[in-house]
C-alpha cells in the first residue's frame, strides 16, 4: 500500500487559509483514527502547517475531503494550494519538516516536538511507525551533526545569547527590567530561561512593576530608583517606549566603580532608543540596541542557511533508506511465498513418492536432502535478483512479476 | 626508546593542532580527534621524559633544548586541565601548534635524546629550573586566555559576535581562568626565584640581565594579582597586563638560551 501525504504549508498559503485548515491536537488524534480505518493515518497540525499522512486505499481523495469538511473550503479552492506526495517523496518532505528544513525559521526546534506529539496522537500501522520513527531521527541527526540549529534566531534568543557569551551561565545573575510591557516579558522569559533571575522590574506606574516582577519573583521599583540600583545587576534590559535617555553615560560610569571590574550587559530595545550609545564605550559595559540585535539574527539565519544545504544530505540519505526498507517490505513477502510454495511442492511430491519408492530410513532421508537442495539452488537466483530490484524502483514491479507468474495472489502478502 | 616515543608524541601534537584548525573551520568530529591527539600527545611525552630521567645522570633537562622539551610538556599539562573543554577548542588552535613547533626545536637542539647532563647539582634544578619552567608555561597559558578575552572583547565591541555564539568561552570564563592561572604560576615564580636567589649569594656573583627581567616579571604577576583581587582591575586592563608581563617571560625564556646554555 502506498504512502500519501496531502497538505498546506506556509510556503504556499497564506494564514487565513492556514488558521481555518488549523487541527487542534485532540481533533488531530480524533481525525487520524477516523481516517485510518482503512489503513494508517497522522495528521501533523502547527501554525505553520496541515499535513495528512496516510496509508490505504483512496488515500488522496479521503484527505482532500477530510481537509474541506476541516477548513470548509470549497474543493477547487483548496486544490490549488494543498500538495500531494507519494512515497518517498512523502518521506523526504516529512524528514526536511521534522530537520526544521522546511520552516520559516531554518532548523527551528519547536517542530520535532511537534511531530512527535503528531506520531503519538496518530493511528499508525507498520509504514507510518516506521517512517515517523525515522523522522524523528532525521530531525536528531540534522540538529547534532550541523550547526543549524546552534546560533539565535530571534531578538529575545539574540539577547540571551549575548549575555552567555559575556557571563558564560547566566545562573546567579541579576537582571533589571526597565518598562513593564510585553517586550520587557519576552526578553525576561528568555533569559529566565537560560538560568538569570530576574531581580528588579523598574517602570514609571509601579503596579505594572510589581505585576511582572511578581511572575519572575523579582522587586518592583519606581522608575526613579533604577540607577542606585545598577551596581548590583549584570543585565540590564530598557524597553521603556518614552522619550529622552532613562540612563546617561556617566550614571552607567558611577555605577561600574562599585562592580570590582565585573562587566554590565545593556540591552536597548526601546525606539527611541533608553540608553546613551557612549555607554558602549565605557571598559566592560557592552550595549546592544535593536538594529545591533537584529544584525546578529540576520547574521546567524544567513549561517543557519548555510548549514542547511548538509542537513538537506542527511535528510536525502534518511529518505532513501525509507524507499529501500518500502521496497523491501514489496518484494520480502513475495519472496517468502515463492519459498513457501516450492516448499509446498516438494514435500507433497515427496510424500506421495516415498509409498510407492519403498525406502530404507537413510535413503529416504537422502532424497529428502537432494529435493531440498534442487529447490534451493533453483529459487537462489530469483531470490538474488528480486532482493536487487527492491534496491531499486522496479522492486513492487517484479513482486507482481512473481505472484502472477507463480499463481500466488495477493493473500500471501505479511 | 626515545625516538620512538619522541615520533609519535610529534604526530598526535600535529594531529591535534591540524585537528583543532578543522574544529575552527566545521565544529565536530576535529575537535574531538584534537582532544585525544593531546591526550595521546602528552602521555607519550610524559613517558619520554620519565626515560630520559631514568637514564640521565642528574637532571636531564638542562640545556636550552632540554629545558624547552620539559616547557613544552609543562604548557600542554595545564592546557589538559581544562583545555580540552569544547569551549576551550579555540585556544588549542594557538597552544598545539606552538608545542608541536617548539618540541621539534627541543629535538634539533638535541633535548629530546637521553644525553643531557649539567654542571649544576640536581636538587638545585629541579627546584629552581623546575619552577620557573612552570611558571612560565602557566603564564603562556595565561596569555593565551588573555588574548583570546581580547579578541572575544573587540568582537562583541565591534558587535559582530553572531559567528562565535557558543563557539569560546565567555569573557568572565576567560578572565576568571586566567587570574587563577597566575594565581597559581606566580608562587611557583616566586619559589624558583627565591632558589636561584639563594645559590647566588652561596656561589657568589651578580645580578645579570636575565635575572632582571626575570624580577620584572614577577613585579608585573605580582602587581597584576594586587590590582586584580585588591583594585578590581578584570577585563581589558588585567588581560594587558598579562600580555606585558608575557612579554618578559619570551625575553626571559629567550636570553636563557643565550646566557645560560650558549
Amino acid at each position: 500500500m502506498n504512502l500519501t501525504l496531502v497538505g498546506l504549508s506556509h510556503q504556499a498559503t497564506p494564514i487565513a487559509v492556514r488558521e481555518r485548515a488549523f487541527v487542534p491536537l485532540p481533533q488531530a488524534a480524533e481525525l487520524a483514527a477516523e481516517l485510518a480505518a482503512e489503513g494508517e493515518a497522522v495528521c501533523l497540525s502547527t501554525c505553520n502547517r496541515t499535513e495528512l499522512y496516510l496509508v490505504g486505499p483512496d488515500s488522496e481523495r479521503r484527505a482532500l475531503d477530510a481537509l474541506a469538511a476541516i477548513s470548509g473550503l470549497p474543493e477547487d479552492e483548496l486544490r490549488a494550494v494543498v500538495y500531494r506526495l507519494t512515497d518517498e517523496a512523502a518521506a523526504l518532505h516529512l524528514f526536511r519538516v521534522a530537520g526544521g528544513l522546511d520552516s520559516m525559521v531554518p532548523g527551528e526546534g519547536e517542530i520535532l516536538g511537534q511531530v512527535r506529539t503528531a506520531f503519538e496522537a496518530g493511528s499508525t500501522g507498520p509504514v507510518l511507525d516506521r517512517l515517523f520513527r525515522q523522522a524523528l531521527h532525521a530531525g536528531k541527526k540534522v540538529r547534532a551533526e550541523t550547526a543549524i540549529a546552534e546560533s539565535p534566531a530571534s531578538v529575545s534568543s539574540a539577547a540571551g545569547a549575548l549575555a552567555q557569551q559575556v557571563f558564560g551561565q547566566l545562573e546567579g545573575c541579576r537582571v533589571m527590567l526597565v518598562g513593564a510591557g510585553h517586550v520587557a516579558e519576552l526578553s525576561a522569559r528568555s533569559l529566565a530561561a537560560r538560568g538569570a533571575t530576574i531581580a528588579f522590574v523598574a517602570n514609571r506606574s509601579p503596579e505594572r512593576a510589581q505585576a511582572l516582577a511578581g511572575r519572575f519573583g523579582g522587586e518592583g521599583i519606581p522608575l526613579e530608583g533604577a540607577t542606585e540600583r545598577l551596581g548590583e545587576i549584570d543585565v540590564l534590559v530598557s524597553s521603556t517606549g518614552a522619550p529622552g535617555r532613562a540612563f546617561g553615560c556617566q550614571e552607567v560610569e558611577a555605577a561600574l566603580k562599585g562592580r570590582k571590574g565585573r562587566p554590565l550587559f545593556l540591552i536597548d530595545l526601546a525606539v527611541p532608543r533608553d540608553l546613551d550609545p557612549a555607554i558602549h564605550e565605557l571598559d566592560g559595559c557592552f550595549l546592544y540596541d535593536i538594529d545591533d540585535l537584529e544584525s546578529v539574527v540576520a547574521a546567524s539565519l544567513a549561517g543557519r542557511r548555510r548549514e542547511a544545504g548538509r542537513a538537506e544530505a542527511i535528510v536525502a540519505e534518511e529518505a532513501d533508506r525509507f524507499r529501500d526498507w518500502q521496497a523491501s517490505r514489496e518484494v520480502v513477502p513475495a519472496i517468502a511465498s515463492l519459498r513457501a510454495w516450492a516448499e509446498e511442492i516438494r514435500v507433497a511430491e515427496l510424500a506421495r513418492a516415498r509409498g510407492r519408492l519403498g525406502l530404507s530410513e537413510s535413503q529416504q532421508a537422502a532424497v529428502e536432502s537432494v529435493t531440498a537442495q534442487i529447490v534451493n539452488k533453483l529459487l537462489h537466483l530469483p531470490t538474488v535478483r528480486l532482493k536487487e530490484a527492491a534496491a531499486g524502483a522496479e522492486g513492487g514491479s517484479y513482486a507482481q512479476a512473481v505472484r502472477h507468474l507463480f499463481g500466488l495472489g495477493d493473500d500471501d502478502k505479511r | 626508546m626515545v625516538e620512538l616515543l619522541f615520533w609519535p608524541a610529534l604526530l598526535a601534537y600535529g594531529e591535534a593542532a591540524v585537528a583543532y584548525a578543522g574544529d575552527a573551520r566545521r565544529p565536530g568530529s576535529a575537535g574531538r580527534l584534537a582532544t585525544w591527539g593531546v591526550r595521546l600527545g602528552w602521555l607519550l611525552q610524559t613517558a619520554l621524559l620519565i626515560v630520559q630521567a631514568e637514564r640521565a645522570d642528574g637532571f636531564p633537562w638542562a640545556t636550552w633544548a632540554g629545558s624547552l622539551n620539559l616547557f613544552v610538556w609543562l604548557v600542554v599539562s595545564v592546557y589538559l586541565v581544562w583545555g580540552c573543554r569544547t569551549r576551550y577548542r579555540l585556544l588549542g588552535l594557538v597552544v598545539m601548534p606552538l608545542a608541536a613547533v617548539l618540541l621539534v626545536l627541543a629535538r634539533l637542539g638535541g633535548g629530546t635524546g637521553d644525553t643531557g647532563h649539567s654542571n649544576y647539582s640536581t636538587v638545585f634544578l629541579v627546584v629552581h629550573v623546575g619552577l620557573l619552567s612552570l611558571a612560565f608555561a602557566a603564564f603562556t597559558l595565561a596569555a593565551g586566555l588573555s588574548a583570546l578575552y581580547l579578541w572575544q572583547e573587540r568582537r562583541l565591541k565591534d558587535r559582530r559576535p553572531a559567528g562565535l555564539l557558543g563557539r569560546a568561552p565567555s569573557l568572565l570564563t576567560l578572565e576568571t581562568v586566567s587570574g587563577r592561572t597566575i594565581a597559581v604560576a606566580v608562587p611557583a615564580l616566586t619559589a624558583g626565584i627565591v632558589a636561584g636567589l639563594v645559590r647566588l649569594r652561596r656561589d657568589g656573583g651578580g645580578v645579570d640581565a636575565l635575572m632582571a627581567v626575570t624580577l620584572g616579571a614577577w613585579l608585573v604577576y605580582t602587581a597584576y594579582l594586587v590590582l586584580r583581587y585588591e583594585a578590581g582591575w578584570r577585563g581589558r586592563r588585567a588581560a594587558y597586563l598579562a600580555l606585558v608581563g608575557f612579554a618578559l617571560v619570551i625575553v626571559a625564556r629567550v636570553g636563557l638560551q643565550l646566557t645560560h646554555f650558549s
